[in-house]
């Protein structure tokens, strides 16, 4: 059955996250002016707020999917703010390629590290193929040279999934990733990167002199080696099915608390946001904003479709990527807007709305660009290979 | 629970409709526009399909299965792909029957639904824009004052789908003063109503095929009966709503009907040696349209779904039908441009769904889910 409505647990469960990120708010402003400093693990309030996961319990067939709800709580936490969290929960993004592409043995041995996956270059970004890092194989021994950068969690990580090429003149089909641990020597976090927005975030700049890993740390094991194009590239671009939607939820939840800023500045100044009129009984402003409130619920919606198809073991190749490519221009024009609306009021470091502006501006690049979205939906519509439509 | 899925039953429909729309709309799309009209025979072949009938009560002459905007909205998407102005004059009954359905007072369900009961189509409308600039519902001007038991209704209204034929009218005017949703009441007016002028049909942009009239009301004598839902009146909201949550979808529905156009057309068509489709300046604009298909969808579809729950869906159906009006425009528009000068040329659909695009977007109140 067609239906949006949250159960009495799904708003149990949301309402729980919110209490959480409005504590986390509260700290936001900190960590952006003070970027060299990483948010703890931690709150210190945390011990006035027991776990949610208690809350996991005794959910039913009636309630709304994992995936679906996850997609919500992220929003949820990122409503608070981007990067601080009551408790920080273990794991990166490596973890998922880990799990997508690691043998048994290999998710075994690592499953209790946080990992951090590098693929970005300082030459290569949205074209993951042009990779430069090379690997090659002495003895039992890979040997990894070369830099990556924009490393989401790369400081706190305990090891990284990194992509580096077995075989240049092979293209994509050299491209294979390898598990490599902190502390291995020739594996260098050179610093930290300085960004416009989610300054608190732990993005990292890694280089690679000379580090050798033993032969199994190659993810998937040797078996994806002879077969072109399969095993490693194909592996971990899957994990991206999972993460897109994802990536949309985070940007959505920090656009949403550009809205509420927004709507309670307004109604401060008497003018309130109502629902009913049309263009011949509403000012320019109500108008503005509730095409940028359309924008936000067209959005989510798209990112809650993504993930309902995933929750039914449905294909949503098609759909993470609209989720991304919508969630990435949406959020981008509803803080532009939100700060259009109010004016100097919106650009007062003051308040967050311009700091809201700054972090989620990177929505629409980092796990791939709004183009890229367009290209793989375009391609499915078209009918069109990688080949075809490039 | 949030859902995307459709029951079985609706995904039946479903099919049922995409079949109809394309066997039955699209080949008689474009004469039916150039002509301003819409067959008799096309009328009675939908009716068969108990569009309007299907979710009447039993007792009132229907067929009895649960009232359901859901399955509306994904049957007017359908129908709307198929062609939008036929969409609208094969659901032009529905537009008096639902509302009368959902706001009506007993007499006047069982006084009213039996018409649509029968194995003839029968057209009765709903009267509700009015020819004034920058219209709005909330500022509706026609006004029905008190006298004895009844009332007088003074005004004028435009746009009335099937005007032509209907048989009678639900007109929205203005009980008590000022200009917000609960001054709005709903009348049920006869066609043959003393003081009722039912003017020629109009000549539009777009949405040609369906027959729309002007209706001038001069102190046309209504008795107390004819207030919809009796004494206590009506939430005029529901009836906004649904009408919005309705655009929405049968604006999915031709924006559909647009990219799905677009798709075969830019792989066939050849330009410096390769298929345009092959672009990135037009293959991302298809994937925009269907970016933007899909969140129009989703938008009416909440809309539909809170309109099904009873839920007050004021907000949810205002941002779904802004949202799809100005997005199925731009879809529209693009298509026009990846057509190129055949976009402009009327052997292809695509300058129709254009006009019927900027038509449909402006005019809440001509369908309701």
């Amino acid at each position: 059955m067609i239906d949006f409505e949250l159960t009495p647990k799904d708003r149990e469960l949301l309402e729980a996250i919110r209490r959480e990120a409005l504590v986390a708010r509260g700290y936001a402003r900190h960590y952006d002016e003070n970027e060299h400093e990483f948010p703890p693990d931690e709150l210190p309030e945390a011990k006035d707020f027991p776990s949610v996961f208690s809350l996991f319990a005794g959910r039913g067939k009636e309630d709304t999917g994992m995936g679906v709800m996850s997609m919500l709580l992220t929003a949820g936490q990122t409503w608070g703010d981007y990067s601080v969290r009551m408790r920080r929960g273990k794991g990166g993004l490596g973890n998922a390629a880990l799990r997508a592409a690691g043998t048994l043995a290999q998710q075994e041995k690592w499953k209790d590290l946080t990992l951090a996956m590098a693929i970005t270059e300082p030459g290569c970004g949205s074209d993951p193929s042009a990779v430069q890092m090379t690997a090659v194989l002495d003895g039992e021994e890979w040997v990894l040279n070369g830099e990556k950068i924009f490393v989401t969690t790369g400081c706190r990580a305990d090891g990284v999934v990194v992509w580096a090429t077995i075989d240049k003149a092979a293209g994509r089909a050299g491209i294979k990733s390898f598990l490599v641990e902190k502390g291995t020597p020739g594996f260098i976090v050179a610093h930290k990167e300085k960004k416009l927005g989610i300054r608190a975030d732990d993005t990292a700049a890694y280089v690679f002199k000379d580090c050798r890993i033993p032969r199994a740390n190659l993810l998937g094991g040797e078996e994806t080696i002879p077969k072109a194009g399969s095993g490693g590239f194909r592996g971990v671009m899957k994990t991206f099915n999972m993460t897109r939607p994802a990536v949309a939820a985070i940007g959505l939840g920090i656009a949403e608390a550009a809205l509420d800023f927004t709507r309670d500045q307004l109604r401060e100044v008497g003018i309130e946001i109502e629902y009913g009129g049309g263009m011949g009984s509403q000012s320019a402003v109500v108008r503005r904003f509730q095409r940028l409130e359309a924008l936000y619920e067209a959005a989510m919606l798209t990112v809650l479709h993504a993930a309902y198809l995933s929750d039914h073991a449905k294909p949503n190749n098609t759909e993470a990527s609209i989720a991304k490519a919508k969630g990435g221009s949406a959020v981008r024009e509803i803080t532009q807007g939100c700060i259009e609306i109010l004016g100097p009021l919106g650009v007062s470091r003051d308040h967050l709305l311009e700091k809201w502006f700054r972090d989620v501006r990177i929505t629409d690049i980092y796990e791939g660009t709004g183009q890229i979205q367009r290209l793989i939906i375009a391609r499915d519509i078209l009918g069109y290979s990688s080949a075809q439509l490039r | 629970m949030i859902s995307f899925g459709p029951t079985e039953e609706q995904s039946v429909a479903r099919e049922a409709m995409r079949e109809f729309a394309t066997r039955a709309m699209r080949p008689i799309a474009r004469e039916c526009d150039e002509t301003a009209s819409v067959p008799e025979k096309f009328l009675q072949s939908v009716w068969e399909l108990g569009l309007t009938a299907t979710q009447i009560p039993e007792a009132y002459g229907g067929a009895g299965e649960a009232r359901s905007p859901v399955t509306n909205a994904l049957v007017l998407e359908e129908l709307a792909y198929g062609d939008v102005s036929l969409a609208l004059a094969a659901l032009t009954p529905s537009l008096f029957a639902n509302v009368i359905l959902d706001l009506g007072s007993e007499e006047q369900k069982q006084a009213y639904l039996p018409l649509f009961g029968g194995e003839r189509f029968h057209a009765a409308s709903l009267a509700m824009i009015e020819p004034s600039p920058a219209f709005d519902v909330l500022s509706t001007r026609t006004a029905a004052e008190p006298k004895g038991e009844g009332f007088v209704l003074s005004g004028r209204k435009s746009f009335v789908p099937l005007g032509d034929r209907a048989s009678h009218f639900l007109v929205v005017a203005r009980g008590g003063a000022g200009f917000g949703f609960d001054a709005l009441d709903a009348f049920i007016v006869p066609r043959d109503a003393q003081g009722l002028t039912i003017a020629e049909p109009e000549k539009n942009l777009g949405l040609r095929a369906l027959t729309t009239v002007g209706l001038v009301l001069d102190r046309v004598e209504l008795p107390a009966a004819a207030r919809l839902g009796g004494e206590r009146g009506i939430d005029a909201r529901r009836l906004v709503n649904a009408s919005r949550a309705a655009l929405a979808i049968a604006l999915t529905g031709l924006a559909r009907a647009v990219s799905e156009y677009c798709i075969p057309y830019a792989k066939d068509r050849v330009a410096f040696g390769e298929a345009i489709a092959k672009k990135q300046a037009i293959a991302f604009g298809l994937a925009d349209m269907r970016i933007e298909t899909d969140a129009m969808r989703h938008l009416a579809w909440k809309a539909a779904s809170q309109l099904e729950h009873g839920l007050d869906a004021t907000k949810s159906a205002q941002l779904a039908r802004d949202y799809a009006a100005e997005e199925c425009m731009k879809i529209a528009d693009n298509g026009v441009q990846v057509l190129g000068g055949h976009g402009y040329i009327r052997e292809h659909p695509v300058e129709m769904w254009y006009r019927n695009a900027r038509t449909l977007g402006v005019l809440e109140g001509t369908v309701t889910l």
